[in-house]
């Protein structure tokens, strides 16, 4: 058992999230009597929350960086005006807008990136003038008013399910196999993996969680899972949104945490000097990140168009608050170098529910406000006391 | 002891898990210098935050009388009200205010809030001219150097009244005159009554000013030295400090040199921002395999300039000449390029420019060569990584907890280590070390003279950098002297003596002096 402990304290703060937002689940689940653990409005939760997660992915890699972002709310905005005008205005195919979407974003990505890492102006500085140019810009390209409605296969990005291949029907509701099935493939791969890697850790002698642990883990992990599949299976199946989802937390989970590129960007965090001076050409790695940030955004600004399916000049507006917070509740460091793609995801979902129980229970906006402030600033309290005890 | 100014009596304090003070007694007499030595980590800045505060009364057992009279300082401000002033080695300097607000920060010259600027200004001077230090009061810090910064400190802690002076390292970041004025100095303050505690690594200047020596080793006070009545020598010191004879400071190396790695011709730098400024002014060195050759003089002569211009020009701008690596010229023009050329550089300011300290230890020994314990060069193997790193630990000889340790818990001289596991990991052909034992006890740079030994018999061509005199002439196998940017003297270390290449370094300076 005392393992057991050591691994907890090692792990506190990733464990400590968890616990803190399966505990506010449980409360909302009471509170709203019930109605959070529907299907139909767990899949709400995640289509509310995409976009802020999707962004979150961004915005860690530029947090740990030690910069960030404050004009991802105008990117989402403008991107989406840009959707707009070419689908429904200029009747363009929308696979080829969302091409082009993606690529000026990815222009946004680097003009500002050029600025902070070429230029040395401060990120803080570059990003609050891109704010208030993207913003200007949206009103400009939809002058003023909202474009809408749009063709139903832009429409799905956000709001569609993946397809049942088996059209299945549960106790004569209809039931979504194809998800069950999804899930049951996931959960072997997850174990799998989880396997594979304590047996190499094992093959170089090191030390491992106990056994009994690692089965504990994976059955919790695969009843997550299966519980998620099963609620999402017996609504519609599982949303479009939630694949990308997985897809793009699973990619940037692995390339920060085992690929020389992310090792990179967390030393060029840590100390960008020592990091330029062990060879990693930090400026090029800087310029990337916001890349890679602007079209996260942009991706992000496509979700947020299909879901409203309109394209409003008000989009996305104050979204990078939300999207910065849920990094830092996430664990992320202000001065750069510490954060996780997980923590940042379930510091999203934190958030997400939160914005979700308290709509449901009938709480004003003012006091949702109030709340989440709140909440960020214990958040990182508990950071900075565990820091404080563990030196 | 009836003259004693301090006594500390039985001082002990504990941290969790470790005894950091164990039951030291330290005195010092009134208007004496006397030093604390002791290896890093043997409890001399805990002993001194004990006595100015900054170690609250509770927070450890034993007395210290102050005057005669008991003290229990609550917190700093408590020692400096009866004038206990100490310095640390990071000054405590605002850098963007002028010399007479940082003299006054906290204790400004004021009625009713209100600042009296010609009052601050006169007693500035005052101040300044007490510690010979000619600069407008409303000079900014920034503007000046380290050695004129430290000046401002003393003349700070004179602000406040100071009838016991504690330096901690005062002189770790100063070149040879800057040093040479402060310690004049601290003897000018010797006769006008104040007494000074000195902390320092440099044993030659403490044998130069102290009238006492304290040693301390592992928390516990080994030996009080009377410099008056014994004649104290250097290895006498480090005798007490290591508790063994350390007969050879540096240890031997069989020489094996071969031909000629690298040579830089013709090398040209430029300041980074005053564009005009030459700090390497038609640079030629080369050195051979197996060689180690030193960098000598004093700070500012644009030693580390050479060496980091040379390191993918990680340092100045306009850089012109040609570098040759086994006669065939290679492409240095960024640092990527030069460590794939084989060249390393191991900065002087780890801190800052060394390490990744939130980091792992691993994580820091791995970063200048990813690829070679990544599959495919992109994913990162981390049981490779864990087992060569660990390798590394124990070849050097890195005291650390695991090697998942972050690189910020570790003292000095293990820092260094793994600043030097790092270079060595990237199997560099050429190695630029940069004042790799600065700041690190007298153990540990044995051991880092011993690694540079072991890397030279393995044939490697090292450049080493170094202030300490002493550590040039028992390291090196060649010697260039440098001054103001340009090589001004070169010699086998056969042949080379510290008056020799003082000589160099300063006559030269006298030289210009008189052309001028």
């Amino acid at each position: 058992m005392k393992t057991l402990t050591t691994l907890f304290r090692n792990n506190i703060r990733e464990y400590g999230m968890l616990i803190a937002l399966i505990a506010i689940m449980v409360f909302f689940q009471f509170q709203t009597g019930g109605i959070l653990f529907k299907p139909v409005n767990i899949t709400n939760l995640v289509l509310q929350n995409s976009y802020v997660i999707t962004m979150a992915l961004g915005m860690l890699l530029i947090i740990v960086s030690g910069w960030i972002d404050l004009s991802v709310g105008s990117v989402v905005a403008v991107v989406g005006a840009l959707a707009g005008v070419l689908i429904v205005r200029y009747h363009l195919d929308w696979v080829v807008t969302v091409a082009i979407c993606l690529l000026v974003g990815a222009a946004i990505g680097a003009f500002q990136g050029y600025w902070v890492a070429y230029l040395k102006i401060p990120a803080f500085i570059v990003t609050l003038a891109g704010m208030l140019i993207f913003r200007g810009l949206t009103f400009v390209l939809l002058q003023g008013e909202s474009v809408g409605p749009f063709p139903r296969g832009f429409q799905n990005i956000s709001s569609g399910f993946i397809p049942d291949i088996f059209n299945g029907s549960l106790n004569g509701k209809p039931f979504h196999v194809t998800t069950i099935l999804i899930g049951v493939l996931l959960s072997i791969i997850l174990v799998v993996v989880d396997m594979r890697a304590r047996k190499n850790q094992q093959k170089y002698g090191f030390e491992v969680t106990p056994f009994y642990f690692s089965i504990v883990k994976n059955v919790v992990i695969t009843a997550a899972v299966m519980g998620l599949c099963y609620l999402m299976a017996s609504y519609k199946g599982l949303p479009n949104v939630l694949v990308l989802l997985f897809v793009l937390i699973t990619g940037y989970a692995f390339v920060t945490s085992t690929t020389t590129i992310g090792r990179r960007i967390f030393a060029m965090g840590g100390n960008e000097k020592a990091a330029r001076l062990s060879g990693v050409n930090t400026p090029r790695l800087l310029f990337y990140t916001f890349v890679n940030m602007g079209v996260l955004a942009a991706l992000a600004g496509l979700i947020v168009a299909a879901r409203l399916n309109s394209s409003t000049p008000n989009a996305g507006d104050g979204m990078e608050l939300d999207v910065i917070a849920a990094c830092f509740i996430g664990g992320a460091s202000a001065s750069g170098g510490i954060g996780t793609v997980i923590g940042a995801v379930v510091g999203a979902f934190m958030i997400g529910v939160l914005n979700n129980g308290m709509s449901i229970m009938g709480l004003g906006i003012d006091w949702q406000k109030v709340v989440k402030g709140v909440v960020l600033l214990v958040a990182v309290l508990f950071d900075v006391y565990n820091k404080n005890k563990s030196s | 002891m009836s003259d004693a100014i301090l006594e500390m009596r039985n001082i002990t304090k504990t941290f969790p898990g470790v005894k950091a003070l164990d039951n030291v007694s330290f005195s010092v007499r009134q208007g004496e210098i006397h030093a604390l030595v002791g290896e890093n980590g043997a409890g001399k800045s805990t002993l001194m935050n004990v006595l100015s505060g900054i170690y609250p009364h509770s927070s450890y057992s034993g007395e210290i009388y102050f005057q005669g009279k008991e003290c229990r300082f609550q917190n700093i401000h408590d020692s400096e009200k009866v004038g206990l002033v100490i310095i640390h080695q990071e000054l405590a300097l605002v850098p963007f205010l002028s010399i007479a607000e940082n003299l006054f920060l906290g204790n400004e010259r004021a009625k009713n809030g209100v600042i009296d600027w010609n009052e601050s200004f006169s007693k500035t001077k005052e101040l300044l001219d007490r510690v010979g230090l000619y600069e407008l009061p409303s000079t900014l810090i920034t503007d000046m150097g380290v050695g004129k910064q430290q000046l401002v400190e003393i003349a700070k802690a004179l602000a406040k009244k100071v009838k016991l002076l504690i330096l901690d390292e005062p002189t770790a970041s100063l070149n040879d005159n800057d040093s040479e004025k402060l310690l004049e100095l601290l003897l000018q303050f010797k006769a006008n009554g104040i007494s000074s505690i000195l902390i320092s690594h440099k044993l030659s200047e403490v044998n130069k000013v102290a009238d006492s020596i304290t040693i301390l080793r592992d928390g516990a006070t080994i030996e009080t030295l009377d410099c008056k009545k014994d004649n104290i020598t250097e290895d006498r010191i480090i005798r007490g400090m290591v508790g063994r004879d350390l007969t050879h400071r540096f240890p031997p190396r069989e020489k094996n040199i071969g031909e000629v790695v690298f040579e830089i011709r013709d090398w040209n730098v430029y300041h980074p921002l005053h564009e005009d400024r030459k700090v390497s002014n038609n640079i030629n060195i080369k050195v051979r395999r197996g060689e180690v050759i030193g960098l000598s003089g004093l700070m500012g002569a644009g030693r580390t300039e050479l060496g980091m211009s040379i390191f993918g020009r990680a340092y100045g701008t306009r850089i012109s000449g040609t570098a040759y690596k086994h006669g065939k010229e290679i492409d240095i023009s960024t640092i990527d390029k030069a460590i794939s050329n084989g060249i390393a550089y191991a900065t002087e300011d780890r801190k800052a420019y060394g390490l990744v300290l939130i980091q792992e230890i691993k994580n820091n020994i791995t970063l200048a060569n990813l690829e070679a314990i990544s599959d495919g060069g992109v994913v990162i193997n981390e049981p490779k990584e864990m087992t060569i790193t660990s390798q590394y630990r124990d070849k050097l000889n890195i005291k650390c907890s695991s090697i998942r340790q972050l690189a910020v818990n570790l003292s000095g001289g293990n820092q260094q280590k793994v600043v030097l596991s790092k270079w060595l990991f990237a199997n560099p052909d050429i190695l630029i070390l940069d004042e790799p034992t600065r700041g690190i006890d007298v153990g540990a740079k044995y051991e880092i003279y011993t690694i540079i030994n072991r890397l030279a018999s393995e044939g490697k061509a090292i450049i080493f950098i170094s202030s300490e005199l002493p550590e040039i002439l028992g390291v090196c196998d060649r010697i260039y002297v440098m001054r103001e940017g340009k090589i001004v003297g070169e010699m086998p270390a056969s042949e080379a003596s510290q008056e020799k290449v003082m000589k160099y370094i300063m006559t030269q300076t006298q030289q210009e002096v008189v052309e001028q």
